[in-house]
C-alpha cells in the first residue's frame, strides 16, 4: 500500500520569494500542489546528494533546477572519459576536475539562488553522522554495496529519509527508506551479496539513459518528500526493466527484527562496511590471484624477438571488436569447456581489459596442469599506456 | 497455465540469458527447484550451501515478500508470477 507522504523538513517557510524567483518558479506557483507555500518549502530544504555521477546527475539538476534551498554534494572522484556518457552534469571541459566542484559549478549557474555545498570526500563511517546531521534528506545514488549500508545505517540513526536508487545495465531500483515507521535498507536487504557473487565486468555496463529515469525518480520522491504531497515510494519497491519498458511494484515491509530499525536494535553506531561487506576497497572487491605476470613491456619485447607466446584473449566479443591483440578469444565463462583449443606445451600469455579476469584464467588454467601460462599485467589498458597507445582504452 | 518465474538481468547469464521461465508448481520451493534444476549455475547464486535462499536475493510472488508469506512453503496458483529481486549497487565495473 502506498504511504501518504508526510512532510519531513519541518522547516519555517521563508517570508518570502523575491520577483526574479517567483518569475524562474512561475510553473510551480501557478500549480495548486506546489504553490508558494510548496515553492517556500522548497526553498527553506536542504537535501545532501551523496554521490554526483550517474544518478546525481539527474538528481541535482532537478533539484536545484525546483529551487531546493540548499544542496550538498559528496564525492570524492575526478571526471573521466567514460563518465560523460551519463553523467550528464558534466561537459568534457570538466574531465580531470573532481566531480563535486564540476557539478557545483555547473548547479550554481543553473540556480545562482540557491546555495550549493561540495564536500570533495570519500564518504566514511567517521564523517557520515557529521555530514548528514545539516541535512533534512539524504539521497543515495552510489554504486557500491559498503557505501550503501553506512548511508542506510547512519540515516536510520539520525532518523532521516533515504531516497534509494540503484541500477544495473538495463534495470533500476527506486525506493525511500528512513521514513517514519518505514522499512529500511536492511529489512529488503539483511546483507549484501559476497564479492564472488557481484556481477563481474564481463557483464557489467549501464545504459546512459537508465540512471536519468532512475535518478528523475529519485528526484521526484525527494520533492514529494519535502512539499509533503502525493503517495510516497515508501514501503514500495520500484523495479523499472528499460528493455521491456516495464515498470513492477513489490510490497517493502519494515522487518521488526531488523537489527538497526527493528524492535531491538543491535546497531547502535556506525561499523567497518567493507569488512561488512567482504570487501576491502571499493577498487578491490575480490581478493587478488597470485598468478605467474608479465608486464606490458616484457611481453613487447618478447614478441619483437620472435618468442613463441600463445596470446589467449579471455574478454567478451563484443569487447575484442572494440579492440585486441590479436589474440585468441575464449570468454573466461566458456574457458572450462574450451581448453581443448589451448596447447599446454606452448607459453601462453592470458589477458583481458584490466588484468583481473585473465589473473582468474591464469589461476583456472595453472589448477587444470598448464605450466607455462602467464597474465598480462595490467591488461589491455596498462599496454595501451606502456606500450602502444593506438590501442583505444575502454 | 502455469506459475511464472521472473529472472532478473543480473541472473540471466547463468539462466541461458532468459528473462523468465514457466514451471508446474505448487509451492515457490518446487518452482525454484525446477528452475535451479534447468540452469544449475544459477543455484549458487540463489542458495547457500545449506539450501536458504541466500539473504542478498528476495522473492515474491504477485508482488508479495514470501519472507512475509510461508516462505519457499508458500503455495502458488495457475498464472501466479514469482519474481526474483536480487541486490544490485550499480554503477563501477573492474
Amino acid at each position: 500500500m502506498a504511504s501518504k507522504v508526510q512532510p519531513v523538513t519541518g522547516a519555517k517557510a521563508a517570508p518570502t520569494l523575491t520577483n526574479e524567483e517567483i518569475l524562474r518558479y512561475s510553473r510551480h506557483l501557478i500549480m495548486p500542489e506546489v504553490g508558494m507555500d510548496g515553492q517556500l518549502k522548497l526553498k527553506n530544504a536542504k537535501v545532501l546528494l551523496i554521490g554526483t555521477g550517474g544518478l546525481g546527475a539527474p538528481l541535482g539538476l532537478y533539484l536545484a533546477a525546483a529551487g531546493v534551498g540548499k544542496l550538498g554534494l559528496v564525492d570524492f572522484d575526478v571526471v573521466d572519459f567514460t563518465n560523460l556518457q551519463r553523467q550528464v552534469t558534466f561537459g568534457t571541459s570538466d574531465v580531470g576536475k573532481p566531480k563535486s566542484q564540476a557539478a557545483q559549478a555547473r548547479l550554481s549557474n543553473l540556480n545562482p539562488d540557491i546555495q550549493v555545498q561540495a564536500f570533495e570526500t570519500k564518504l566514511t563511517s567517521a564523517n557520515a553522522l557529521e555530514l548528514f546531521k545539516d541535512f533534512d534528506i539524504i539521497v543515495d545514488g552510489t554504486d557500491n554495496f559498503p557505501t550503501r549500508y553506512l548511508v542506510n545505517d547512519a540515516c536510520i540513526l539520525l532518523g532521516k529519509p533515504n531516497v534509494y536508487g540503484s541500477i544495473f545495465r538495463f534495470e533500476g531500483q527506486v525506493t525511500v527508506f528512513g521514513t517514519p515507521g518505514g522499512p529500511c535498507y536492511r529489512c529488503l536487504y539483511p546483507e549484501p551479496p559476497p564479492p564472488g557473487l557481484v556481477p563481474s565486468c564481463a557483464e557489467g555496463g549501464v545504459l546512459g539513459v537508465l540512471p536519468g529515469i532512475v535518478g528523475s525518480i529519485q528526484a521526484m520522491e525527494t520533492i514529494k518528500l519535502i512539499l509533503g504531497s502525493g503517495d510516497s515510494l515508501a514501503g514500495r519497491l520500484l523495479l523499472f526493466d528499460a528493455l521491456g519498458m516495464k515498470f513492477r511494484e513489490f510490497k517493502l515491509r519494515k522487518n521488526p527484527g531488523c537489527p538497526i530499525c527493528g524492535d531491538k536494535r543491535t546497531i547502535n553506531k556506525l561499523i567497518d562496511y567493507y569488512e561488512f561487506c567482504g570487501v576491502r576497497g571499493v577498487e578491490a572487491p575480490a581478493p587478488d590471484l597470485h598468478v605467474p605476470e608479465i608486464t606490458p613491456r616484457e611481453f613487447k619485447a618478447r614478441r619483437d624477438r620472435g618468442d613463441d607466446l600463445f596470446v589467449l584473449d579471455v574478454r567478451e566479443p563484443h569487447e575484442y571488436q572494440i579492440c585486441n591483440l590479436q589474440g585468441h578469444l575464449i570468454p573466461l565463462g566458456e574457458l572450462p569447456r574450451r581448453v581443448h583449443e589451448l596447447d599446454s606445451s606452448r607459453e601462453i600469455v592470458a589477458h583481458c581489459r584490466s588484468g583481473k579476469r585473465s589473473a582468474e584464467a591464469v589461476d583456472f588454467l595453472r589448477k587444470a596442469g598448464f605450466k607455462k601460462i602467464l597474465n598480462l599485467k595490467g591488461g589491455i589498458l596498462a599496454w595501451s599506456d606502456e606500450v602502444d597507445s593506438s590501442v583505444p582504452k575502454y | 497455465m502455469a506459475v511464472r518465474v521472473m529472472i532478473p538481468t543480473p541472473l540471466r547469464v547463468y539462466a541461458g540469458k532468459r528473462d523468465s521461465a514457466e514451471f508446474r508448481a505448487g509451492t515457490v520451493g518446487e518452482a525454484l527447484a525446477q528452475l535451479t534444476g534447468e540452469f544449475d549455475d544459477l543455484r549458487r547464486h540463489l542458495f547457500t550451501d545449506d539450501g536458504n535462499l541466500r539473504s542478498f536475493v528476495n522473492v515474491y510472488v504477485n508482488g508479495e515478500d514470501i519472507r512475509y508469506l510461508s516462505k519457499e512453503e508458500t503455495p502458488t496458483k495457475d498464472g501466479d508470477t514469482i519474481s526474483i529481486i536480487p541486490s544490485i549497487a550499480g554503477g563501477s565495473c573492474c
